[in-house]
């Protein structure tokens, strides 16, 4: 019922930042709107902690910093390649171990190194194998480093 | 302080455009499917992020602010969602990425 609860907070509290109308009755239609949506969910058995993983979103917050500069340093990483020689690349497909034991924390890790530029996931085993398609040496290298593996494992509190 | 708002959300917008560029740039020129992502994978993370940024400095409603804030939130769900389906159909239909050593020829992926 908590999650319910703090489902249509969050859903209604989207509605009135995206309507931006305050009048009583449009209001009202905007919560019934998010009651509907909540019951939708409710049904479709989505109200979980991988449906609405909200705790993340401060708790992660240093995470979420670290991840920001790893995009923009890969970004400027992956333009120069781009620039300097696009056929000199030595691109190559790897496995690596996702250390966390939730899925929701794989899922986020996977997510992680698809959204830094240079590395994409193409795919996970059931035992939490990543296979890995990186740009560069050093793009590979920086996923098997397992930094970001640790923080994110850091952020689930499972280390 | 309008005309360093100015400055900064023009050069922010302008630096946005020029990594959509190499972006598009390395889609072009990179040698397979697997390898052209990480050019694309530029474009909606730090080009599309300068880009609103450039244009939250314009802003001064902040409705429209919020907005341009959910943008980058909802893309940076989404794109890696995207890549990864893509990524993973490629290898599952068969085409293996371009290596130094040479590719796997398949008929979707003739040598060049």
């Amino acid at each position: 019922m908590g999650r319910a609860l703090s489902l249509f907070m969050v859903l209604f509290g989207f509605w009135l930042l995206m309507s931006g109308h305050f009048e009583a009755w449009l209001v009202a239609l905007g919560g019934a709107s998010a009651v509907l949506v909540v019951v939708i969910a409710r049904r479709l058995e989505a109200v979980d902690h991988e449906g609405h993983p909200l705790h993340l979103a401060w708790k992660g917050m240093a995470y979420w910093l670290w991840l920001l500069v790893e995009i923009v340093k890969s970004n400027i990483d992956v333009a120069r390649v781009i620039l300097a020689s696009p056929a000199g690349v030595s691109p190559s497909l790897f496995r690596v171990k996702a250390s966390q034991k939730d899925e929701l924390g794989r899922v986020i890790y996977a997510n992680s190194i698809t959204l830094t530029p240079g590395t994409v996931t193409a795919g996970m085993e059931p035992d939490g194998t990543l296979l890995v398609h990186a740009l560069t040496e050093g793009s590979r290298a920086s996923v098997e480093s397992g930094d970001m593996d640790r923080r994110v494992s850091r952020l689930m509190g499972e280390s | 302080m309008g005309a360093v708002l100015d400055l900064l959300s023009w050069a922010s917008i302008l630096s946005g455009a020029l990594f959509i560029f190499i972006g598009t740039l390395g889609l072009l020129r990179l040698p397979d499917v697997f390898s052209r992502m990480h050019g694309a994978g530029m474009t909606d993370t730090l080009g599309a992020g300068l880009l609103v940024l450039g244009m939250l400095l314009q802003t001064t409603d902040w409705l429209v602010a919020i907005k341009l804030v959910m943008i980058v939130a909802f893309l940076a769900f989404t794109s890696p969602t995207t890549s990864h389906a893509l990524a993973r159909a490629a290898l599952k239909s068969g085409l293996m990425p371009w290596t130094r050593a040479g590719r796997e020829v398949s008929k979707e992926n003739p040598p060049s």
